[in-house]
């Protein structure tokens, strides 16, 4: 088996003075969807945000432990050059209202004032929208603002700014929640085509979901990691009783 | 781990905002440090002297005070119904539509007249209309005066203590008008035993900074009020208030004890009209956390 | 109940109403009144040569206020030089750090230097500028009115970035994007529309503005475009022809104050639609 792409190693994340991960050990496979369940409040979003070296950003936020991509250690690292490759979606999507679609796919250089020529741009621009399955359905408006989409077509402009940067890992932290039915279907769908090119770290509260679209699934609960495993193993033989009565739906 | 532009930048905000705090504190200061030749020269007596004789060195600031507070206090008197009013309509009767936006526009309209204008109008229309009632008064018909002064300062300042009194009249909840509705009672006694009641010290509020208002005013007070030095009289009297007396001497105050005196006077304004309007802000916050 | 009584008290209500419409409608009579008479009074006097003449020695006909029209120009650019900067980024500064000591202070600030009176401001200026420099000048005027300025561009500003979503900022910054840039490029250009909105309503309420004036700027009968000089404004020329002695001046004054007027309705006017139609969609 290849080398895990990121491996988290006895993770503890604070808030003030609540304990919101402890102890949390957890390797990702490459280029797989991994996805990360539980109740709320088990601490999946946070630890996604440590992924990315958001939370710390938050006031009164601590985080301790080890974090590798490829085996560099995350936390000894410039956050900035940390976010840079670990890309982001979040729950409501959230396009630049001021630019284009075109700018908001390359957001990521414009606004790190990355310089590239016009044709690189558009190169980019295209590839990216193509890769989140926008593309056929905003060429010839790339001018026009984000705003104007409908939400399921946001959210894959959202996909598509942070695929421009060429991540090596995708955090989506339950990317369709705020979206209707047929909208959350093309995203999992998407979710299927992209893990070819880039490991998906999935954040769902619903069950099914996890079910549909991840090969593995970790299963959180009171900030602790309770159960990891291929999917279709953990939903049919869960191993820990707390992970079969969150999954038969006693609890969260 | 910030590079330098990011420290620059938090370092040019914390500047900003200490630079605000700065300047505050510089002029209490400034002013402060400029009345230390009157202060020291006459000290109490500057707010009980009545006599401002720039002349004879003679600098007694009650006239002024006593002008202020008398347009002032009669300016709020004759806004306040006024006010009340155009609260009660917009925030009760009247909450939405046409008329009700067409009425909003108009006062703040009328906030946005500049002080010299009202005071050019003032001196043209309302003085010799004044003039002419002291005429049928029997009064020396000056025209200009403390009246004069207090009409026009309680037409500019109608816009801010409606403005305020009617957010906080149409924020009185609205089970508790339904409720003495149910009982029976009309949209008077609605008003005056339930809303208002209820919305009192945010209207109090309102009313003060209505006063704060008043208390700074300088142009249109000046072009109306008449530039007299000496006690007023009556209400028809021409007289100072302590922005129209640093407005009108201020570049004539050659000498140190002179320009002391009326700095001291600006600080005097500043310190009232500070104290008025935290006040008043204070009130509303507090009503504003409640709701 | 006791049918007289229901009778009186209903009738009281319906005067009680008519009372309340009255004076709410007395009280627009002022503004009526001073607008009408302001056009009646000044618009005879507005024409081309009166925009771009300079003011006559009195008796003299066919003066102008060319002078004070440039004079308020001038004057509130020095005042948004000023300004403008240092108010953006305290505004922006209490809408980053929330709660905290000095952003309490830097409220308080705001709030008694927005209550301050004018002709204070004036003082100030002339102790901090004018008597340093020995004379009067458009620069210690600009400073005046900019300090005028200060507490509105402040609280617009914070009022404005604490409505703009906080899953903006978490984009931009998952980006990669450093906290300064997001600052500057995501978040204050998604606030502009407010920001700008109420940079134009505080350059209303000084363009108006006569007492920090009096004895900073002071005015001047010529036209200057030296900062460091005295300089004449629209509000100046105002206050000094209406309380002059001379009939030819006063309606000079007029139309200077139908100018006025005009300009201080359309930045009003203005600002609204900025407000209204360059909102940001979120």
């Amino acid at each position: 088996m290849e080398s895990p792409v990121l491996r988290i190693e006895r993770f503890n994340a604070h808030f003030g003075d609540n304990q919101i991960l402890k102890d949390v050990t957890l390797s990702f496979p490459r280029n797989k969807v991994i996805a990360i369940m539980g109740p709320s409040g088990c601490g999946k979003t946070t630890l996604v945000r440590c992924i990315n070296r958001m939370h710390e950003l938050t006031a009164g936020a601590r985080a301790s432990g080890k974090i590798y991509l490829d085996d560099e250690d995350l936390y000894s690292m410039n956050p900035i050059v940390v976010r840079r490759k670990i890309g982001m979606v979040f729950q409501k999507p959230n396009p630049f209202p001021t630019m284009s679609i075109y700018n908001n796919t390359v957001a990521g250089y414009k606004l790190n004032g990355i310089r590239m020529s016009r044709g690189e741009l558009d190169r980019i621009v295209e590839e990216s929208l193509r890769r989140s399955a926008l593309w056929d359905e905003v060429n010839g408006a790339l001018h026009r603002k984000g705003t104007f989409l409908s939400g399921g077509q946001q959210q894959r402009l959202c996909i598509a700014r942070a695929l421009a940067m060429n991540p090596e890992i995708l955090l989506l932290d339950e990317p369709t929640s705020a979206l209707d039915p047929k909208a959350t279907s093309h995203i999992e769908e998407l979710i299927g085509e992209l893990k070819d090119t880039v490991t998906i770290i999935l954040v769902t509260h619903n069950i099914a979901q996890a079910a549909r679209v991840s090969d593995y699934t970790a299963f959180l609960f009171l900030g602790e990691l309770i159960e990891y495993g291929p999917t279709d193993r953990l939903f049919t033989v869960p191993e820990d009783k707390r992970t079969e009565e969150y999954l038969t739906g006693k609890f969260g | 781990m910030h590079s330098r532009s990011e420290s620059t930048f938090r370092a040019g905000l914390n500047l900003a905002a200490i630079a605000m705090v700065v300047l505050l504190l510089a002029i209490f200061v400034t002013l402060l440090v400029n009345s230390l030749p009157s202060l020291r020269e006459m000290g109490w007596k500057f707010l009980y002297g009545k006599t401002w004789d720039p002349v004879s060195g003679t600098f007694g600031s009650l006239p002024f005070l006593v002008g202020t507070l008398l347009t002032s206090f009669l300016a709020l008197l004759i806004s306040l119904p006024f006010s009340l009013s155009i609260a009660i309509f917009l925030g009760e009767y009247l909450k939405g539509g046409f008329f009700s936006s067409l009425m909003r526009n108009a006062i703040e309209l009328l906030a946005g007249i500049p002080s010299v204008i009202y005071g050019f109008w003032g001196l043209f229309v309302l003085v010799p209309l004044i003039r002419g009632l002291e005429m049928k008064l029997g009064i020396t018909p000056y025209g200009v005066g403390i009246f004069a002064a207090a009409v026009i300062l309680s037409i500019m300042v109608i816009p801010f203590s409606a403005s305020i009194a009617r957010e906080v009249i149409s924020l009185v909840p609205a089970d508790l008008k339904e409720a003495a509705y149910s009982l029976g009672a009309t949209r008077l006694e609605v008003v005056w035993k339930v809303i208002l009641p209820y919305a009192r010290s945010g209207i109090f509020a309102g009313i003060l900074l209505a006063l704060g208002r008043a208390l700074g005013e300088t142009m249109a007070v000046t072009m109306v009020i008449g530039n007299a030095n000496f006690l007023p009289g009556s209400l028809f009297s021409p007289s100072n208030t302590m922005a129209s007396v640093i407005a009108n001497e201020f570049t004539e105050a050659t000498e140190t004890l002179y320009l002391s005196s009326l700095v001291e006077i600006g600080l005097l304004l500043l310190l009232v009209t500070t104290i008025v309007n935290i006040i008043g802000k204070y009130i509303i916050r507090k009503q504003t956390v409640e709701v | 109940m006791n049918r007289v009584g229901v009778t009186g008290r209903v009738i009281k209500d319906y005067s009680f109403r008519s009372v309340v419409i009255v004076l709410c409608l007395l009280s627009i009579l002022p503004l009526l009144l001073i607008l009408i008479y302001i056009i009646k009074q000044g618009i005879s006097s507005v024409n081309w040569g009166f925009l771009t003449r300079l003011p006559r020695p009195v008796g003299e006909a066919g003066g102008g206020i060319s002078n004070a029209l440039v004079g308020t120009v001038l004057l509130i650019i020095i005042a948004c030089l000023f300004s403008v900067p240092v108010g953006i980024f305290a505004g922006v500064y209490l809408s980053e750090y929330r709660r905290g000591r000095l952003a309490y202070l830097v409220r308080l600030s705001v709030e008694v230097l927005q209550g301050t009176p004018s002709i204070v401001i004036g003082i100030i200026a002339y102790l901090w500028i004018v008597m340093r420099m020995g004379s009067f000048s458009a620069f210690s005027g600009g400073i005046a009115l900019g300090i005028m300025m200060l507490p509105v561009i402040v609280k617009t500003t914070e009022e404005t970035l604490k409505l703009i979503p906080h899953h903006l900022k978490e984009a931009s910054l998952a980006l990669g994007v450093p906290y300064y840039k997001t600052i500057l490029k995501v978040i204050v250009p998604a606030g502009l529309s407010g920001i700008i909105t109420g940079i134009l309503i505080s350059v209303a309420r000084i363009a108006g503005e006569t007492a920090p004036l009096l004895f900073t700027a002071f005015g001047s009968p010529f036209m200057n475009l030296n900062v460091f000089k005295p300089i004449n404004s629209l509000p100046l020329l105002i206050f000094n022809y209406a309380t002059s002695p001379y009939a030819g001046w006063h309606s000079l004054a007029w139309g200077a104050s139908f100018v006025l007027v005009v300009f201080v309705l359309a930045l009003n006017l203005f600002a609204r639609m900025v407000a209204r139609r360059w909102k940001v969609q979120f």
